[in-house]
C-alpha cells in the first residue's frame, strides 16, 4: 500500500486496522445503499444519506447489536445558502457500547421536509422543535411541532443566512394598551462592523481616506 | 439649636453629644408616652430600611446578585431581604438580558408588585441591550418595559457596584417628600 492510502488520522492502512475502520466497514455491509458515504474524520465516523433513506439507516444503527448507536446526542442543521439543497441535517449518535461517536449529515432543500425521527429517538424531538424554530426545516410525522425558543407569534428563521441580525420587530410596553406590545425595529445607530485587525492596519484605512480628501479639496 | 438634616448632615460621632441626643429622645418617651416625626420621614425611613427586591434573575449578572444577598456583603444588613414573590416586594432588581419572549412575564411580575415600588436595571443588557444590542430577541433596555429608578452599569455589575446603586436608590426615596402613591 502506498502512502497516498493513509487515513486521516495518519494511520498507515497496512497497520491492523482500527477499531474505527472495523466499524465503518461493518457499517458499510449493513446499511448498504442506503448511507452515500462513509468517512473518517477527527476521530469519527461520518455518514451521508439522504432523506428517504434516513429512518432505516438510523433504525438499524440503532437496533444492530454490533454497532449499538443506541442515543442521539444532539441533532441540528446547518445553512449553506449557495448549495442547490440549501440546508444540511446533522445527526450526533453515541455507542456507549463501542465508546463511538458518529455523525449523519443529510441534505434537505427550502421547502421540502425531513423524517422526523422522535419514533426513534425521544431526545429528538425538542432538537427537531429547536431546528424548525431557528431553520424552517417542516420535520414529517413530529408529534409536536412547535416553536422552541423564539417569542409567541414570531415570523421568520433566525439561524437562516438571509434573516437580518436584529430581526423585524422589537417589543415595547403601551401604556394606553396595558400590555407588551410589537412594532417594526427602529434602530437610533446601525450595527456597525469594526475591523480590529490591528490597530495600525485599522487606522491605515482612515489615514489614506484623509490624505485622499486633503488632495481633492487641495486640487 | 438650628435644625439637623439627618440626610445630610455629617453623623454625629459617639460621645456626649450623641448620648444628649438619645437621653432627649427617652426623655420625651417616658414624660409624655410619644416622640413627634415628620410622617413623611417616617414612610421614607421605614421603606428605605426595608427594601425587599423581587428576585428576578435573567442571566450572569443574577449570579452577582446572589453574590451581594449572601455572606461576604449581606444585604440583609440593610433590611434587603429577598422574596419569591412580586407581592411581598418593594424593587424589582432586573439582573441580566431581558429577551421578547421574557417581556410581558416582566410586565406581569412588575405589575403584581404593591406599591409603592421601584426597579433597579443591573448590567449593560438590562440598561441598553448591551451586548445583544442588535439582537432579534433583546430588549434594548428593560426601560421600555418598565420604569426604573436606578441603572447600575457593568457586564456583570460587581456585588458591590449593586450594593452601591440599592444605597442610591435608598437615598433616592428618602428625598422623595410625599407620602403619596406614585
Amino acid at each position: 500500500m502506498g502512502e497516498m492510502d493513509q487515513i486521516e488520522d495518519g494511520r498507515p492502512t497496512d497497520a491492523a486496522p482500527s477499531a474505527l475502520e472495523t466499524m465503518v466497514v461493518h457499517l458499510q455491509h449493513l446499511l448498504g445503499d442506503a448511507v452515500s458515504s462513509a468517512d473518517i474524520s477527527g476521530g469519527q465516523i461520518i455518514l451521508r444519506t439522504t432523506s428517504p433513506a434516513l429512518i432505516t439507516l438510523l433504525t438499524s444503527l440503532r437496533d444492530d447489536v454490533v454497532a449499538s448507536f443506541n442515543q442521539l446526542t444532539d441533532l441540528t442543521a446547518v445553512d449553506y445558502p449557495d448549495r442547490p439543497e440549501r440546508f444540511e441535517m446533522v445527526y450526533q449518535l453515541l455507542s456507549m457500547k463501542n465508546n463511538m461517536r458518529l455523525r449523519i449529515l443529510m441534505p434537505v432543500d427550502e421547502g421540502q421536509t425531513a423524517p422526523s425521527v422522535v419514533g426513534l429517538f425521544n431526545s429528538a424531538n425538542w432538537a427537531e422543535r429547536e431546528v424548525w424554530d431557528m431553520f424552517g426545516i417542516f420535520f414529517a410525522g413530529h408529534p409536536d411541532l412547535r416553536r422552541l425558543l423564539t417569542d409567541y407569534g414570531f415570523e421568520g428563521h433566525p439561524l437562516r443566512k438571509d434573516f437580518p441580525l436584529t430581526g423585524h420587530v422589537e417589543v415595547r410596553y403601551d401604556d394606553t394598551l396595558r400590555r407588551v406590545v410589537n412594532e417594526p425595529v427602529s434602530l437610533v445607530q446601525e450595527f456597525r462592523d469594526f475591523d480590529f485587525l490591528s490597530p495600525w492596519e485599522g487606522m491605515q484605512g482612515q489615514i489614506d481616506a484623509g490624505s485622499a480628501d486633503k488632495v481633492g479639496k487641495g486640487e | 439649636m438650628g435644625v439637623i438634616d439627618p440626610y445630610t448632615a455629617p453623623p454625629i460621632p459617639q460621645g456626649p453629644d450623641q448620648d444628649a441626643i438619645l437621653k432627649a429622645v427617652g426623655d420625651e418617651i417616658t414624660n409624655r408616652g410619644f416622640v413627634i416625626a415628620k410622617a413623611d420621614k417616617l414612610f421614607n425611613w421605614a421603606r428605605s430600611g426595608s427594601l425587599w427586591p423581587m428576585t428576578f434573575g435573567l442571566a450572569c449578572c443574577a449570579v452577582e446578585m446572589i453574590h451581594s444577598a449572601s455572606s461576604r456583603y449581606d444585604m440583609d444588613r440593610y433590611g434587603m431581604l429577598f422574596r419569591p414573590s412580586p407581592r411581598q416586594s418593594d424593587v424589582m432588581i432586573v439582573a441580566g438580558t431581558l429577551t421578547n419572549k421574557m417581556a410581558p412575564a416582566l410586565r406581569r411580575v412588575y405589575d403584581q408588585m404593591p406599591e409603592p415600588r421601584w426597579v433597579l436595571s443591573m448590567g449593560s443588557c438590562a440598561n441598553g441591550g448591551g451586548y445583544y444590542h442588535y439582537s432579534y430577541a433583546v430588549v434594548r433596555g428593560c426601560d421600555r418595559i418598565v420604569p426604573v429608578d436606578v441603572y447600575v452599569p457593568g457586564c456583570p455589575p460587581t456585588a458591590e457596584a449593586l450594593i452601591y446603586g440599592l444605597l442610591q436608590l435608598q437615598k433616592k426615596i428618602r428625598r422623595t417628600a410625599t407620602i403619596a402613591r406614585t
